[in-house]
Order: C-alpha cells, then structure tokens, then sequence
C-alpha cells in the first residue's frame, strides 16, 4: 500500500517530446514506473522513448488504460493542458511546471471541483511511492520504502528531509509535493487524510514554509481529528521579514498571516512534533516515532 | 510586480475608479503648475516610491498653498524615504503626486487579491480604513469582509450590493460601490493582477466615492500577455543585484548580514538563513538557483556574492537532485573563483546527486573550501569563520 501512486498505476506525460519531460520520463522509466505513452498535440501517431504519442488526453487514455498524467507543459499553456487532463477524467494529475499564471489555476481549481480529478501541483516535484513509481522529477535513489508518509510544499526541503529520514532508517510510504504556488491542487489535508487511511503508513512528516495557510488549516484538521499516527513538521522562513518575496510566489505575505511562527505555533497545539531547524527533521520525525 | 500609485490611478481609471483631482510632478515648477491647475484647493503632495507606509514616514504632506506645494515637493523630490516597509535602505523619491486634499465623511478600505485557501479572486472590504487597517484586521477579525468570487459567474450584482451594504453604505453610495466593486474585479482578472488595494476609498459629506490611495501589483508570472503592463515596471527601484539575478534566472533578495548565501531550492533558501540565524549569523542574501541551473548561471550568482563588500564568509549549501548535480554547482563556483578571486572563507554543504564529484572538482582546482557534512556544521563553520574575519579585520 502507499497514497495515490503504486507499482500499478500507468502514467501517460503531456509534453512528453520536450526536452526535459523525456530527460525525467527516461528517469521514472528507469526507476520502475509504468509509463505508456505521451501527449503532444500534432504529434500523434508518432513514437517517442519508444512509448506511442497521441493528440489528446482522451486519447491516449482510451488507448492505454493510462490512470495518471504527468504534465510537462510550458507555463502558458499547463492551465489548458491540465483542464483537458480533468475533462478526460485523469483520476490523478501531476503537474511539474513552475511560473504558471495565479489566475489560470483559479480557473483549473474552479474545474477540479466539479470533478474526481486530484491534482498534485503545479510547481511541484511530484509523487513518489518508493520502489514502485515516480510521477516527477525528484531524485529516486535517495528514497527507499517504509512507513512515513511525507507532505511537501517545497521541493529541495523535501530531498533534504528524505534524505534525513534515510539516515534516521525511516522510509518512506508516498513522498508527495504539494507545490509552491498560491493556488494549487492538493493540499496537507487531502494529505493527511490519504496519509491516515494508509496501513502502510505509520508516521507523517509535513514539511511547510511561510505564506497562506496550509498549515493552520493542517494544524486544525489534526486538532479535530486527533489521529493516532504520530505527526511531525517543519516550517521554514522563521526568520524571514515579511512581505518581501523570496523564491516561491506562495511566500508573500498580505496583512501578516502567513508567519512561520503562527503556523509553528498552532501546529504545536495540535500536538504536532516541531522540527526546530532544518538539520534535525530527520531526528525530530524519528522520537515522534517513538512516541 | 508593482506600480506607482500614480499608474494604479490612471490605469484604474479606466475601469471606472474615481479619483481626486491631481497629477504627476518630478520638478518643483512641475508640482506648482500642478497646484496651480487646482485653482487653490488644500493640496496633498504625495512621494511617489513602491512601498506602504509613506505617511507616517513623512511622505505625504499637506499644504495649502502653491508655494506650500512647492516647498514640500522641494523636501520629498531626491530624498530618501524609510517607511516600515522600504527595509533601512529606504526608497529614493523621484517623482510626487500633487492632488487636492478630500474631507472625508468615512474612510473604509477594500481590496481584490487572490485567495490562497479558497483557491478564487476575492473582496476584503472594512467599514473603516485608513492607516491603521492591518492593525484593526489583526484585533478585530470580524471587521474585515470577505466576498469570494465564483470564476464560473463572475462577481455578480447582488453579491456586489450585499458587500457594499455589509461596509455599511445604503443608496446612491451602496450602487457607486458595487459599480466600482464591478470595475476592479473586471481590471483585475483582464490585467492578471495580484492585487488592487484601495486605502483609503473615501466616502465624501457629497456622497461620492473617491480613492485616495491606491496599490496595483502584477502577478509576474502572467506578465507575458500583458506587455504593455510589463513597461510600466520603474526598473530604477529594483535593486540592480536583484534585476541581475533575474536575468540569470535566478532568485535573488538582498539581506544586510555579512553571510553570503547560495542554495538550490527555495524551501533549502530559507530553511539555511533560518539555520544561520539560529546560529547567531546574519545573511547577506537568500539565493535560490533553480533546478535547472547551468554552470554560467551559477558563476553568476556566486560572483554576485563575491562583489558584496560585505560579506565575510560564503555558504554554499546544494541538494542535487533531478536534473541539477552537485557537479554543475561546483563548476560554476571554479569558474567564478577562477575570474574573481576568493578573499573570504568559503564552506560547501553538497548533498545528493554527484556530491563526492563536487568535493573533488572543488579540491582539484585549490579552491580552498571547508567542506560540511551537513546543514547544520554548514551553518555554524559559516558564522565562526564571519567572525574570525572581522575579528581579523578589526585587530
């Protein structure tokens, strides 16, 4: 078991004869993940990584029994390629692209909403299930399978505590990217929740940083619900100033909210173990384990 | 990306905003005529920078008078303004906005952004605003009015006049509210704002609805179907190191510490300040090169931080992973140090992909870097060696 993404899901990439998404494609090939085919409008009919190339989604769906997409889009055109992926009711999108226009995904989000479609992204790494598939672009080999489930909204943040874990011997069960941008698909709580309903999964690792208020609503999703998984988490940007940007469009700040102490603090009260820099997410996951 | 008061006031006027009279000066004759055009209204003289926070750091003075005009535009007009929100650098004031001085009946305040949670464009509105708004906000959550937007219908009319009747406005004003509510909702999905803040809109003893302040931002990302919002853009506030950077694709904010900064990954970016300050340090930058990175970009960044005369010590902090390789990261710092020399302590954190051909590129051209093996040793060899160095400098 793990979240979203296993040994069976097939993966079709939308911008598959682009550059990068062949460089990753090849990559998640490697890795073990059943990818079938790839998207490019005009291109159909043609073959590339060996796998068959069609003009749309619906297509390619039809064709291959695909239940996931990955998109590797150019910004001005991942909102389209993403709603054609809802449309062709895509049970899971990935989406990867960075700089993608706020107002295109309030119209994405709009479309999600009346449909089953999850969506992870945009501006994410993507999901991994260890051993078993890459839907993404994050490093394989520094993964391996266990038991913590990992929420991310920043991609290096996410190596660095996956990389941690590993030194902690703790693998991982799903590692998912929630992406960096203001308005996205899946957030921790659609997370947590998965996370929570997983046998597989015994501890949950959220990793956060300044802006929104993904955390808060994380910190009140497991005050409610007090799972008897352990949960640890942590925020960067603590010593940030506000309201000057740094990196992420998701990191500004409007009328104060969005501070990593507040989101540090509402965390801790929900009984969430507290990593208290980045160097010790690792240790701080492995003694929420012990209990 | 954002633009001056005066640009928002034009631009918005075009949607149907109402504003006092006035206009742009960058003389001291500019704001006269400008004063005298208002035939003898009390005038506002108004400094024009990209930052809140002008009138109670001085830069907006009354005057009743066009020689009163002209002496405040003779202060603000090449001075520097600090406001809460400028950093201590503060902002250079190349230009004042003149307009006549409106007696307010009631300031309130109402802005369009996009909500995060909600995932959709959204109204803030308050019955009273002014400068104090985010304090109230903070002390009173209630007092600030939400309306979110339905992207399928758009803001509709009666949602609009509910809004308006919820900052406690009835008639003729409660019907110019939601016409106005109409014309920033249409300006900002058509320009890809990220937001339109109005503080104060002011209700005048007349009835009228005026908006005496304005804040225009762009969502940067959307900029390439917007070229000519993309020209408005004052090149000369943006930090030049920053406008390089950006070139380079690179994200780039300067600090005022002492410790140079350069990591892959934003999240990494801020988790690493965090550390060096937690370990008593102070950086001089958050650097975050992309995923996708070359060599040349990265000896860019890395000499950005070189030419910094204050800093003192170099952290470089990498995670390869994807398509980025701890061995790009380092052959792009040879290439910088190779071209501009390395005066001051460098300490290398590499991690992931390729990290061990880092190391061996790094010692292979004599570059004298201390090596880490994690964040945290990063961090405080980082601040031990700033402090050696001006304790050096210093002796």
């Amino acid at each position: 078991m793990a979240i979203l993404a296993d040994k069976n899901t097939k993966v079709i990439c939308q911008g598959l004869t682009g550059a990068q998404a062949s460089f990753h494609c090849e990559q998640a090939i490697a890795y073990g993940t059943q990818i079938v085919g790839g998207v490019t409008p005009g291109k159909g009919g043609t073959r590339h990584l060996q796998l068959p190339v069609f003009d749309t989604v619906a297509r390619a769906v039809a064709e291959t029994g695909a239940d996931a997409s990955l998109v590797f889009v150019p910004p001005r055109a991942a909102a389209d390629a993403m709603i054609e992926a809802i449309d062709a009711e895509v049970p899971l999108v990935v989406c990867v692209t960075e700089r993608v226009p706020v107002q295109d995904m309030v119209r994405v989000r709009r479309r999600l909403e009346d449909s089953n479609t999850r969506l992870i992204g945009p501006n994410s790494q993507g999901i991994i299930t260890p051993e078993q598939c890459k839907i993404g672009i994050m490093p394989g080999h520094i993964h391996f399978p266990g038991k913590i489930g990992i929420a991310s909204r920043s991609a290096s943040l996410t190596y660095e505590a996956v990389g941690q874990c590993g030194d902690a011997r703790l693998g991982q069960s799903s590692v998912v990217g929630i992406g960096g941008d203001p308005v996205h698909g899946l957030g921790f709580v659609d997370c947590l929740e998965l996370f929570l309903r997983d046998p597989q999964t015994e501890g949950i690792l959220l990793i956060g940083e300044i802006g929104g208020s993904a955390e808060e609503e994380a910190a009140a999703f497991i005050a409610a619900e007090k799972p008897k998984k352990p949960i640890a988490a942590f925020v960067a940007g603590l010593y940030s100033e506000t309201g000057r940007r740094m990196g992420h469009a998701g990191t500004v700040n409007v009328f104060g909210h969005g501070g990593a102490e507040s989101k540090i603090e509402a965390l801790r009260s929900a009984g969430v173990h507290i990593a208290p820099n980045a160097a010790e997410i690792g240790a701080t996951m492995r003694q929420a384990m012990r209990g | 990306m954002d633009i001056h008061e005066f640009q928002a006031k034009d631009l918005l006027q075009r949607y149907g905003l109402r504003t006092p009279r006035g206009g742009l000066a960058r003389s001291i004759d500019e704001a006269g005529a400008r004063a005298r055009e208002l035939r003898g209204s009390a005038c506002v003289v108004k400094a024009q920078i990209l930052a809140g926070g002008r009138g109670k750091a001085g830069g907006i003075k009354l005057a009743r008078s066009v020689e009163a005009v002209e002496g405040m535009a003779a202060e603000l007009l090449g001075s520097t303004l600090v406001t809460a929100q400028t950093g201590p650098g503060g902002k250079p004031v190349k230009a004042v906005y003149v307009e006549e001085k409106i007696e307010a009946a009631r300031e309130m305040y109402l802005a369009v952004l996009v909500d995060r949670g909600a995932g959709r464009v959204a109204f803030l509105g308050a019955a009273e605003g002014g400068e104090d708004i985010e304090e109230t906000a903070a002390r009173e959550a209630g007092k600030l009015k939400r309306l979110i937007i339905d992207p399928n219908t758009g803001l509709v009319a009666d949602e609009a006049r509910a809004f308006a009747a919820s900052l406690d406005l009835a008639g003729e004003p409660a019907k110019a509210a939601a016409d106005l509510m109409a014309g920033l909702y249409e300006a900002f999905v058509e320009l890809d704002a990220s937001l339109i803040e109005i503080n104060p809109l002011v209700l005048t003893e007349a009835g009228d609805l005026l908006a005496v302040d304005v804040k225009m931002s762009f969502d940067d990302n959307a900029l390439f179907r917007h070229p000519q919002i993309a020209e408005l853009r004052d090149r000369e506030e943006d930090d030049p190191g920053e406008v390089e950077a950006a070139r380079y694709e690179i994200n780039y904010v300067r600090l005022d510490g002492d410790i140079g900064c350069m990591v892959n990954g934003a999240g990494l970016a801020l988790a690493t300040i965090d550390l060096i300050k937690q370990r008593g340090g102070r950086p001089a930058d958050f650097m975050d090169v992309r995923p996708v990175v070359t060599r040349q970009q990265v000896a860019t960044g890395f000499k950005m931080i070189l030419r910094n005369p204050k800093v003192k010590a170099i952290l470089v902090n990498m995670y390869g992973g994807g398509i980025l390789r701890c061995d790009t990261i380092a052959e792009g710092i040879a290439a910088a140090v190779k071209e501009a020399g390395l005066k001051v302590p460098l300490v290398v954190r590499a991690a992931g992909t390729n990290m061990e051909i880092a190391r061996k590129i790094l010692t292979g051209q004599a570059i004298p870097a201390i090596f880490a093996d994690d964040m945290a040793e990063a961090a405080e060899r980082a601040v031990a060696a700033a402090g050696e160095t001006m304790e050096g400098r210093a002796s």
